[in-house]
């Protein structure tokens, strides 16, 4: 078991967690209570801060002592100077912004690299859950109903690589996570629930 | 020094050796800053917090109101265990200069032992602020833990951030703004004309007639109370009932409780105000504009400071609205400061930083540590 999955964090968050350079500086965009960025601060002596939308999850951040703007995603990245850290964070926030590629590319501006991590819509489980059911998956990992889910704008491990691509975004690093264990990237738009990509702009 | 009450409540003034010299050109020789302490100062000196205080407050943040007889105004905020621990920490809290609390104001006498009405110079937030450092100073006070204040303490807490950048680890603003909107300035105005157009101001020279312009500045204060309200806030608690009576009257009484309420508001604040004092903090409150003073570019304010920040505004809250904040948000952010910001949710509208709003005293309590 790694340092960072000891300290219980959400699977992706681990991955994150151990890839991050030690004191570097970080941007957690959609940084729910702040434990990413907690674990970032005091595991790997990192400069953090964050934006977040509820304001619960912001008095929860700032009562643990960080830095946290209320503020969406959508809007209030364009604030935030060019490469002003070196990682810019987006966790299971992507699939559920206005313009996902907008958002993308704000993260790449802001930060010299970004982590995006977000749930695969084409895992063997949500193609056989609509193929049989005829309905809208509704799943460990999305288990809210059409109507109230948050994830306005679904993607799939495919979905996501054909946008970098088409961005000329680098892929500098790339897990996936089926359960609550890393599998292979063989077959990843299939198998994995869960993707984690380190992206870098160019060079 | 009393020391037996623990912890211990002082209020003390210092009186300036030096003229403050004022944004306006001017100066004021011998001034006196009356401040509040309580907590006790540790030996480094590093755990005292400076609360600024607003418009129409004062120094007793924890003690009785010397006029009202009422409790300190920030009792809910400050005190043994509450999030801004007297325990542990050495809150200050000076009344602004041009107030009427026992800091020198244009009810004071001036150098010819008169009053100064409205020969007392016009002054400035960062004037307010010069004061506050010559009271740090002569504490021997360098840096503060926290630097805290809501509405206009919020404005002289930014000011002081900006200006004095080295006297601070961290600014915490409720309620507040960088600049003076023209709406702001409107309602001001508002006030200051009500003020000047009693017959009872004399130009500012009435206090040797044992009455001011009572009734300018009760009205002042009725507009003015209006505006740290919400709509939603005056429907729920008066909504259009009638004051003592079953049918309206048909003449100008106060029908509505709401009108009662303000007059009410209006008339008690005259008990413990100086018209000219409303006149020159206003002023002050209007002028202020933190960009101007640093080239336009709010975030050229702060590129010295190495503080951390905690911005906090209220959704129902219209004379600050969280806009405001969230412009010195992205200053700060640009400034690359480390910096916090969350709109709350309260009824209270613009008063809600003085109120009962237990996520404000979660996200203070936090951000004090």
């Amino acid at each position: 078991m790694t340092p960072a999955m000891k300290t219980g964090l959400r699977p992706d968050l681990a991955i994150i967690a151990e890839n991050v350079a030690l004191d570097s500086s970080v941007l957690d965009v959609g940084c729910g209570d702040g434990t990413l960025m907690q674990a970032l601060r005091d595991g790997s002596g990192c400069a953090t801060r964050g934006m977040e939308i509820d304001a619960l999850n912001v008095g929860a951040c700032v009562a643990k002592g960080l830095s946290v703007i209320q503020g969406d995603a959508d809007k209030d990245l364009a604030f935030y100077p060019d490469k002003s850290v070196d990682y810019a964070i987006l966790s299971q926030t992507l699939q559920t912004t206005m313009r996902p590629d907008m958002v993308l590319e704000e993260l790449l501006r802001i930060g010299r690299k970004a982590f995006v991590s977000f749930p695969n819509f084409a895992h063997w489980r949500v193609r056989t859950s609509l193929l049989w059911n005829g309905r809208m998956p509704v799943t460990r990992l999305l288990p809210i109903a059409w109507y109230e889910t948050p994830n306005i704008h679904h993607l799939t491990v495919n979905d996501f690589r054909a946008l970098l691509q088409e961005r000329g975004i680098t892929v500098e690093g790339r897990w996936f996570l089926s359960g609550d264990t890393q599998c292979s990237a063989a077959a990843a738009n299939f198998r994995a629930e869960h993707a984690v990509f380190l992206l870098s702009r160019g060079g | 020094m009393a020391t037996v009450l623990n912890p211990p409540i002082e209020n003390r003034h210092l009186d300036l050796d030096m003229p403050l010299l004022l944004d306006g050109g001017q100066m004021l020789p011998c001034a006196r800053i009356a401040y509040e302490t309580c907590g006790t100062l540790n030996a480094a000196k590093d755990n005292a917090i400076l609360i600024c205080h607003a418009l129409t407050g004062d120094q007793h943040v924890v003690s009785n109101h010397p006029k009202t007889g009422k409790p300190g105004w920030w009792v809910r905020m400050v005190g043994p265990g509450k999030p801004i621990d007297t325990d542990r920490f050495f809150v200050i809290c000076a009344n602004v200069i041009g107030s009427c609390m026992g800091s020198t104001g244009p009810a004071s006498d001036g150098p010819d032992g008169t009053p100064w009405g409205m020969r007392f110079p016009v002054i400035t937030i960062r004037d307010m602020v010069r004061g506050h450092i010559a009271v740090l100073d002569s504490l021997g006070i360098d840096s503060l833990h926290a630097l805290v204040g809501g509405s206009m303490g919020g404005m002289q807490v930014l000011s002081l951030a900006a200006n004095f950048p080295e006297r601070t680890r961290a600014v915490l603003v409720l309620a507040s703004t960088a600049r003076h909107s023209a709406q702001n300035i409107a309602f001001h105005e508002v006030g200051r004309q009500a003020i000047m157009a009693d017959p009872e101001w004399r130009e500012g020279d009435y206090y040797a007639f044992g009455k001011g312009p009572e009734k300018g500045l009760s009205v002042a204060r009725m507009a003015a109370h209006i505006t740290y309200l919400s709509e939603a806030g005056l429907t729920e608690k008066f909504g259009r009932r009638l004051q003592n009576r079953e049918e309206k009257t048909f003449g100008f009484d106060a029908d509505f409780q709401i009108e009662s309420y303000l007059r009410y508001q209006g008339l008690s604040f005259t008990d413990r105000f100086d018209a000219n004092s409303y006149l020159y903090i206003t002023r002050a409150m209007d002028y202020f504009d933190l960009a101007e003073e640093h080239g336009g570019m709010l975030a050229n304010a702060f590129a010295k400071s190495k503080a951390r920040y905690c911005l906090v505004s209220f959704d129902t809250d219209w004379l600050y609205p969280t806009a405001e904040s969230r412009n010195v948000v992205h200053a700060l952010n640009a400034a690359g400061l480390p910096v916090s910001f969350v709109e709350l949710s309260a009824p209270f509208g613009h008063d809600s930083f003085l109120l009962d709003v237990p996520a404000l005293d979660r996200v203070v309590q936090g951000f004090i540590g």
